[in-house]
């Protein structure tokens, strides 16, 4: 069977995660969101603590705390404080209390270290099965609310005018954030989740003209890096979430040279 | 049926009064202007009517199904979000590529559709937002300060494409601004607001009425007469310097002059 090359199903899980997170990632630039991934990911560990204590599924863990997470920040937006002293709050004390959480577990230490950096080799049937159902449910979501989502991220008073409400397209970006993480903190890992939503979509920005350019190119390129990334991991023995990294990062270098050149010319 | 109206609507944030009791009313095809100093809640205002703010009293009444085409004060686009104009036009709905042509043609961009939002100029950028506002041929077009960042022909030349478009398409629209000279000649109605509808008729009942020349001084009197091409007008008695009275104005009226009217007198209203 094909599936039983632990390599295929690394380079599987990778390009799912990469799909479900490169039109995510789009909005996350474009809303200058950026610090949101980071926080939701961060809270992220607190769900993989708590599934760990209660024997419940780490997705099911993950997606729960995440989600609470992205609803909190949702509600508490506009209450007083800037939306990224919000993030820094709920972000650093979900992080905190997640691993505290965890030091009261017995013996699971070797594994947290595997949900802050992720361990994609060990990517099973099931756990591909997981990533690719929330993978497309994260297409389908952002493809069905496309062009409400971009209008509301133009104005929210032009959303309005055009009976849109620009707070439930956010909300439709939050569920889709939280999904994403839940889904891609196996295979990435906590701390490298954020840089595979934004760096495949700051990469792309160079090369497209439309939104829906940018979202496929950023889709390309991180379906390319996790491909080319988990390659380079094999070839130099290097660890294999970093390396996809790495390979977007050059990625996106390449195309800012690019961008560079042809404003000159 | 009237297409949009605001009965006893009041609206606070975080305690302030922001508009109090108001009522107004659009009918299908009039051009209304509001009008008013700073903080006085136009763009409030147009928020509630376009159901982006909740009043905490009184009522918004909208058509149903009507179409708003809406041209905000500012839009920001993001550097890192790409855009046509064609594709920044197809937002609106599901519009061919003739229909963008056309709205663009009627805005008065023709053949921008390939270019990117970020390469525009202020004026190109407004007209294109008046495109996008008019690509679904609304029931009612609602424009905050939508010359902003235009010089005095521009906005003249912006604000004569409304007329023309409405005296085309029949669509009312709804207009902020701070170009009451220009703005004013073209409406059927004025609203002059500061927190509360003031007043309200003809531009030269509004411009005549005491609330109005007691928000903005006896000087905008002499901006409309100026639009009408009379320049006998009476000075702001706190101008700074003495223009115009030796030299009789030969050739038409100094436009940069009487931007500068209008500025101290929003100062003043301050």
């Amino acid at each position: 069977m094909m599936l039983d090359d632990f390599m295929l199903r690394a380079t599987l899980a990778g390009i799912g995660v990469a799909l479900a997170a490169a039109p995510l990632g789009c909005f996350v630039v474009w809303r200058r969101m950026a610090y949101f991934g980071d926080a939701t990911a961060h809270a992220a560990i607190l769900g993989v603590a708590l599934s760990l204590a209660l024997s419940v599924s780490v997705f099911a863990g993950a997606l729960a705390v995440a989600l609470i997470m992205a609803l909190a920040v949702n509600a508490l937006t506009g209450r007083g404080f800037a939306m990224d002293t919000l993030l820094g709050v709920l972000a650093h004390s979900a992080l905190a209390f997640g691993l505290v959480a965890v030091s009261f577990l017995e013996g699971i230490r070797i594994d947290l270290m595997a949900y802050l950096f992720g361990d994609i080799l060990a990517v099973s049937r099931l756990d591909l099965a997981v990533i690719w159902s929330g993978a497309l449910a994260v297409v389908a979501l952002i493809a069905w609310r496309w062009s409400a989502l971009l209008t509301a991220t133009l104005n929210t008073d032009l959303a309005f005018a055009n009976g849109i409400d620009p707070r439930r397209e956010q909300l439709v970006l939050t569920l889709a954030l939280a999904i994403t993480v839940a889904v891609a903190i196996k295979v990435v890992g906590v701390l490298l989740i954020a840089a595979l939503l934004i760096i495949p979509a700051a990469a792309a920005r160079p090369l497209a003209r439309t939104p829906e350019a940018m979202a496929v190119i950023a889709a390309l390129i991180g379906a390319g890096a996790a491909v080319l990334g988990l390659r380079a991991a094999y070839l130099f023995d290097t660890p294999a979430g970093p390396s996809i990294v790495c390979v977007a990062a050059l990625a996106f270098l390449t195309t800012s040279l690019l961008g560079v050149g042809a404003r000159r010319a | 049926m009237s297409l949009v109206s605001a009965e006893r609507l009041s609206l606070a944030y975080g305690g302030q009064t922001v508009l109090s009791q108001v009522d107004l009313t659009l009918d299908p095809g009039e051009i209304v202007t509001i009008v008013g100093p700073n903080g006085s809640g136009k763009t409030s205002l147009l928020r509630a009517l376009i159901g982006a703010v909740a009043p905490s009293a009184g009522q918004v009444r909208r058509r149903p199904g009507l179409k708003i085409g809406y041209v905000p004060q500012r839009l920001h686009i993001d550097p890192t979000l790409p855009m046509t104009v064609a594709r920044f036009l197809r937002l609106a709905g599901r519009v061919s590529r003739a229909q963008v042509h056309r709205a663009l043609e009627t805005a008065g961009v023709p053949g921008l559709s390939e270019r990117q939002m970020s390469g525009l100029s202020g004026g190109q950028f407004q007209r294109v937002l008046l495109a996008r506002a008019l690509i679904e041929t609304p029931d009612l077009l609602i424009l905050d300060e939508a010359t902003q960042g235009l010089d005095q022909p521009g906005s003249a030349a912006f604000y004569r494409q409304i007329e023309a478009v409405r005296a085309e398409t029949g669509t009312a629209v709804l207009m902020v601004s701070h170009e009451l000279h220009v703005v004013m000649s073209a409406s059927d109605r004025v609203v002059c607001l500061n927190g509360h509808v003031c007043c309200e008729g003809t531009p030269a009942v509004v411009a005549s009425a005491p609330e109005y020349r007691a928000l903005f001084g006896p000087g905008t009197g002499g901006a409309l007469a100026l639009y009408r091409h009379d320049h006998d007008h009476h000075h702001h008695p706190d101008h700074p310097h003495d223009h115009g009275h030796e030299h009789g104005h030969g050739h038409g009226h100094d436009h940069a002059q009487d931007g500068q009217h209008r500025q101290n007198r929003n100062e003043a209203a301050e």
